[in-house]
């Protein structure tokens, strides 16, 4: 689309004819390379995520160090309540879909179709949302709060940071949204664009390790 | 069951009382005075000069690299006065401190002092010295006009200063932690640090932590998408190759950090169960994840630092880096073993021997690209003509230092051992010895070799060279008797002792201290006489080293473009490489030049942050909010500026050329 | 307590003239032992001015970790010296004033002497990685003593003595069963009897290190560590924490009499003169924090005090860890808890130990300690399984993953 089709000057494997004339290297060359704009910002997010990725590694391996330590209290199979979050894993996939969609139409240039698919795709992580603050509410009010196991500190924080990526990524989708209503669908957006469909998908697959390992494997043991 | 100092006031202040100004500290005190002396001066001086705008329109504001490496190392040098002024004061206690007399400093003073030297050394002074001389240099060698993410770049320099604010804050508002500079649970907890320090700690390098995994990301993109045509990462300068991998272990390690701290956060403020020692919670785990970090943590610091050796080790013998392929590799697998060792900062914890001899072997391993790297720097003075500048002169203070603490780090290595020297003032003398002696020196070595590139003029060699001696030869004085003291059985951490005969050892190493101020006051001086005598120290070639990569390429101090025309690269010393081909420097066809525009965004949005942290730290949530929110508005609203970059006319380009062309034909 | 560092000073010797210093070596031949005492003898001017506890210790367990430092640090100095007086001898000679050196300013490799970078440190580490392996599963902490000195094998039959080891806000608690007593701040054992001490905390991490006898180890709360050491030489050392814990850490510290069985037996009728009991109240009252406090004694204890405190439920009413653990482990198979209530017996299932708790007056059962090594394995979901090899104390199994 953009960054990546540019220039790749610095990869090892690109023609190195270029730089002489005849015998004599060249020190310049001819016409002065550029770097277009937002040329590093797919690859600079894509770090970005690894990093994020790491931050729920960490978490992830709390979670494990922590699984079984119910102070004596509930464990999952008494907590967790799988269509509910079954359901929510549906909210999100569908989201990831929509969002899909967004960028399938944004890359036709359909301004008005992107934004509606965005709204769409922001619709469903609100519902991801609610869903999961009631899933939260309603362990709190059994009094599965947090602060009653190592294992439901774990829980929590997990889960809830995954929930704050997600409204961080609502908040942006918004902001994204009146950008691109203000300016159209420039590369500028795109490119942001771009970025928040890697962080969504990213979540997505996030999202995927928790309902696994902390959902499934929880109430299957 | 031990009280809080500051208990909950209400929700207008928190936990903030009178209570909280250490009035009753004369030590405090009079540093307040002083450093609110030091500041109005400062103040003053801006205001009289009428500075501010500059201030901010050049430098605050700035997106340039190199401005900002520059505030780095600024930074760094402040926070190393802060850093080195706790060194001072534990030495004189513990050179006083026996028997009846218990010096000046009571233990909950002490334990604050020795937390706060850690931090503000590690994440204060070293951290900034590198990543300021990374961010300087790297898109110079790589012949780029700047970093991937300009503004980011600024935005993390900001943070890092919001976490050395908050930290410094403590000094006078509170008091910070005595839990050590890494805050070991459960000691860290609630129950038994109920102050405010941890909360400090937590803030201020959450705060900074992110800066820096924010300026990690942009230099991996930077270097991995700005390079000048022809540089394959094969061809990449040695210094160049240690940022990329340092960077690495900085996205890669940070998050773990940010992780822990925000646990402890919510063990400490909501009163969850992950470290603590009921309910299931495992202090060790809050061990493991934060050495996960720390150990990484350490290779960030070095890293760059053999790259500074490398590069001078080759300018000042005239002679390429030996054996660049298997620096290079050596790197990278430092890079990977890196994230293998952590439980060797803990064998005493009762893993199995397995685990021990695993960890303990991965330690050993890393020794050998280490070992190779020396190697090769001696390789590289081999058949040289070697300048003792000042930048060598550290460099060859570095390998025979670095190499002590080096053996001494892979004795600690072997479990057995540990067990006997842990925690002790051996330790203190290894991680000093291959701290100062690598990153420290590496960094004096990086400042001396990079300063007239920085600023057109070299650094004053009389004072700079008694700051090296007071610092080398202080360095050992003040660590050789921690390693005779750690074979004593002393160990760290303590503000009193009962046997006499340790005495001497302490006074011999308050005397190194005293010498390494020395050498403090002599860096000073080097850069007031170093400005005053500009006029004479003038470098007008811009490659008064005859260096060998990119940076020497351009005029001293370098244009805010960097290049006007983009290097092509034929060699790893692509300098050296187009000097010896008669490279003639354009002074024609110059075109504008694409550049990003300054913002105030990240300045704003990091000078909130310390309010907020603040506001975290005594519990005062209305503004914690307040300040969340204006984080955020702050941030999207700089999203809605797409107006981020500008063309310097050709014009201007031209006659910033032409005025570097008539300074050549001077020289 | 500066007594008592006066005192095992005069015993100091230098290290060199320790007879059994390197018996400890996998090798039987010799080789090291002629290296090593060169290092020694390197290293003895230095050291002989101070009293370098660490390098001539007076437990065996001690002594060989001292000749493991002194071995690396000479593997070590193999290729350290010939690097820094090449440093020198370079520096010199390519000095740029020096034209008669030989310059080559395009020399930038040789694939021998790459070679040769890269194998000698490698074979210094083989040399020291195989003294680590080797050293480290012999010196493991958990290992039961099996010699009481070099060349002095343990008799048959020996019973090692075992201290319960509390570290508090800021002392130190030490419960020896067999004896029935408790102390504070002050410990004795026997010479040449093997002393096997059980560690935990009452608050936050402490390190539990008394560098005559053997190297040290972490002293945490709500888990145990154990430590296996022999004294072999009658005096007084000085014991501390290791692990900064807090205000009171400074004086974290204690006096440990290596004695004769005549002294030793001495020291417990001493300590069985005081009238005090160590039970549950006195405990909680002692494990308030304090700063330097004093030696105490306690004549009689409640016997399942320090499983009370490993399991953090000495105030009555607190849940003990090890019974949350043995129901958080029958949550995790699925099977009903709740029909247990605090303080009932429980046995480990991974602990192939009977557990050693009698009732107390309260008729209260204790569980197996909640054994937990470095961390990473909640040991709750160990299977059940046997010893895995003699070397190990059992109740240690758990550390090893």
């Amino acid at each position: 689309m953009m960054a990546t089709q540019s220039h790749s000057h610095g990869s090892d494997t690109m023609n190195t004819q270029a730089y002489f004339d005849g015998d004599r290297p060249l020190f310049h060359l001819p016409k002065e390379p550029h770097h277009p704009d937002g040329h590093s910002t797919m690859l600079g997010f894509w770090i970005y995520l690894m990093s994020d990725c790491l931050l729920f590694a960490g978490l992830f391996a709390t979670f494990a160090v922590l699984e079984h330590s119910y102070a004596g209290g509930p464990g999952p199979k008494e907590l967790f309540e799988l269509p509910l979050v079954a359901l929510n894993t549906a909210m999100l996939l569908f989201s990831s879909i929509t969002y899909g969609f967004a960028m399938l139409v944004m890359e036709r240039g359909k301004k008005n179709a992107t934004l509606i698919w965005l709204g769409i795709t922001g619709l469903f992580g609100l519902a991801f949302l609610s869903i999961e603050m009631q899933e939260f509410a309603g362990l709190i009010a059994e009094g599965a709060t947090p602060q009653s196991s190592a294992f439901l500190s774990a829980f929590f924080t997990l889960v809830g940071t995954h929930g704050l990526h997600v409204t961080l990524g609502t908040i942006w989708l918004v902001t994204l949204m009146v950008q691109v209503a203000q300016k159209g669908l420039i590369p500028a957006n795109r490119r942001r664009l771009m970025c928040l469909s890697m962080f969504w998908h990213f979540l997505d697959i996030v999202w995927i390790g928790v309902f696994t390992f902390v959902y499934l494997m929880g109430v299957a043991q | 069951m031990i009280p809080d100092p500051f208990p909950y006031t209400g929700w207008l202040f928190g936990r903030l009382s009178w209570a909280a100004i250490p009035i009753h500290e004369p030590i405090l005190i009079v540093t307040f005075i002083m450093v609110s002396i030091g500041a109005i001066a400062v103040l003053g001086a801006i205001t009289y000069f009428k500075a501010w705008g500059m201030l901010w329109r050049d430098w605050f504001t700035s997106v340039d690299h190199k401005k900002i490496g520059v505030m780095y190392i600024v930074l760094a040098l402040i926070m190393l006065l802060r850093g080195f002024a706790d060194a001072l004061m534990m030495r004189s206690q513990q050179a006083i401190s026996f028997g009846s007399n218990h010096g000046y400093l009571p233990p909950e003073h002490y334990d604050q002092i020795f937390t706060a030297h850690g931090v503000i050394m590690i994440f204060f002074v070293a951290m900034p010295l590198v990543v300021g001389l990374m961010n300087y240099v790297v898109p110079l060698q790589i012949g780029a006009r700047d970093v991937s993410f300009p503004w980011l770049n600024n935005f993390s320099f900001w943070l890092t200063v919001s976490g050395a604010v908050l930290t410094m804050i403590s000094l006078f508002v509170g008091h910070y932690s005595t839990a050590g500079w890494l805050a070991m649970a459960p000691f860290s907890g609630k129950e038994a640090s109920p102050g405010v320090g941890v909360d400090y700690y937590i803030w201020g390098l959450q705060i900074a932590g992110l800066g820096t995994l924010l300026s990690g990301v942009n230099l991996v993109a930077t270097i991995l998408r700005m390079r000048a045509p022809g540089m394959s990462l094969m061809k990449m300068p040695v210094f160049t190759w240690t940022a990329l991998c340092t960077n690495i272990l900085i996205v890669a390690a940070f998050p773990i950090l940010t992780v822990v701290l925000a646990l402890l956060s919510l063990d400490r403020y909501l009163g969850f169960e992950f470290f603590t020692n009921t309910s299931g919670g495992n202090p060790m785990m809050y061990v493991n994840l934060i050495w996960i970090w720390g150990h990484p943590e350490v290779y960030i610091l070095i890293l760059p630092c053999f790259g500074v050796f490398s590069e001078v080790a080759a300018t000042f013998s005239g002679k390429r880096l030996f054996g660049y392929t298997s620096m290079v590799y050596a790197t990278i697998v430092i890079t990977i073993l890196a994230y293998l060792v952590w439980l060797h900062h803990f064998f005493t914890m009762g893993s199995g021997a397995d685990v021990n001899s695993f960890f303990g072997i991965t330690t050993m391993i890393i020794s050998i690209p280490t070992g190779a790297k020396i190697f090769n720097w001696l390789f590289t003075l081999y058949r040289g003509r070697i300048r003792f500048d000042l930048p060598m002169m550290w460099t060859l203070a570095f390998m025979l230092t670095f190499v002590i603490g080096g053996m001494t780090g892979v004795l600690l290595a072997v479990p057995p051992a540990d067990f006997v020297l842990h925690n002790s003032l051996f330790l203190i003398a290894h991680f000093h010895n291959v701290i100062i002696g690598g990153v420290l020196f590496g960094g004096f070595a990086g400042i001396n070799y990079w300063f007239p590139k920085v600023t057109g003029f070299r650094l004053d060699e009389k004072w700079g060279k008694r700051s090296f001696w007071l610092w080398v030869i202080g360095f050992y004085f003040a660590f050789m008797p921690l390693y005779v003291l750690g074979l004593m059985g002393v160990t760290r951490r303590m503000s009193h002792f009962d046997n006499p005969a340790l005495q001497i050892w302490f006074e011999i190493a308050a005397f190194g201290a005293l010498l390494i101020a020395g050498g403090i006051a002599c860096m000073i001086m080097q850069f007031i006489v170093t400005f005053k005598n500009r006029k004479q120290l003038l470098d007008t070639t811009g490659d008064l080293w005859e260096g060998r990569t990119l940076e020497w390429a351009t005029s001293s101090p370098p244009p805010e473009y960097n290049f006007a025309f983009t290097p092509v690269v034929h060699d790893r010393d692509a300098w050296w490489d187009m000097k010896r081909h008669n490279y003639q420097r354009p002074t024609t066809g110059f075109e504008k030049i694409h550049m990003p525009r300054n913002s105030g965004a990240g300045v704003i949005i990091a000078g909130i942050s310390v309010a907020f942290g603040f506001a975290m730290v005594w519990q005062i949530w209305w503004l914690a909010a307040i300040t969340f929110v204006g984080m955020a508005v702050v941030g999207i609203g700089h999203t809605f500026n797409y107006n981020r970059d500008f063309y310097i006319p050709v014009e201007r380009v031209r006659e910033v050329e032409e005025a570097r062309t008539r300074e050549l034909e001077t020289a | 307590m500066s007594n008592v560092a006066l005192h095992h000073r005069s015993l100091d010797r230098a290290p060199m003239t320790r007879p059994a210093i390197f018996s400890s070596l996998p090798n039987p031949s010799n080789w090291p032992r002629i290296r090593a005492l060169g290092v020694a003898a390197m290293l003895a001017p230095l050291l002989s001015g101070c009293n370098a506890i660490v390098l001539s210790p007076h437990g065996d367990v001690a002594s060989q970790q001292a000749d493991l430092v002194i071995i690396s640090t000479f593997l070590m100095l193999l290729i350290i010296v010939p690097v820094m007086v090449l440093t020198v001898i370079f520096a010199r000679k390519y000095r740029a004033s020096n034209e008669e050196a030989d310059y080559q300013p395009e020399w930038e490799h040789s694939t021998q002497l790459e070679l040769i970078i890269w194998a000698a440190p490698l074979l210094i580490i083989i040399a020291l990685g195989a003294v680590t392996w080797t050293g480290t599963h012999k010196l493991d902490p958990y290992r039961p003593i099996e010699r009481i000195a070099a060349n002095k094998p343990l008799p048959t039959g020996v019973k090692p003595l075992d201290v319960q080891v509390v570290a508090m806000d800021w002392k130190w608690l030490f419960v020896i069963p067999e004896y029935g007593i408790a102390t504070v701040n002050d410990l004795a054992a026997p010479i040449d009897r093997p002393i096997r001490f059980h560690i935990t905390s009452s608050s936050v991490m402490n390190s539990f290190y008394i560098p005559a006898l053997a190297g040290q180890i972490y002293a945490m709360p709500s888990m145990e560590t154990q430590l296996n050491a022999v004294i072999n030489k009658p005096g007084t050392y000085e014991g501390f924490s290791a692990n900064y814990s807090g205000e009171g850490f400074n004086h974290m510290r204690f006096a440990f009499h290596g004695m004769s069985e005549a002294g030793f037996q001495q020291w417990i009728a001493e300590a069985r003169q005081s009238g005090l009991k160590l039970d549950r109240a006195s405990y909680l009252k002692l494990a308030q924090p304090t700063i330097d406090a004093p030696v105490m004694r306690y004549g009689s204890i409640l016997p399942q005090i320090y499983q009370l405190a490993l399991n953090n439920c000495v105030a009555p009413g607190t849940p003990c860890i090890a019974d949350q653990m043995r129901r958080d482990r029958e949550t995790a198979a699925g099977q009903t808890p709740g029909s247990s209530h605090m303080g009932e017996m429980a046995m480990a299932p991974h602990s192939t130990t009977p557990v050693g708790a009698s009732q107390d007056e309260e008729g209260d059962k204790l569980a197996q300690a909640p054994l937990r090594g470095a961390g990473l394995t909640p040991p709750s979901m160990l299977p059940p399984r046997p010893v895995l090899a003699e070397s190990r104390s059992p109740a240690s199994t758990t550390d090893s993953l």
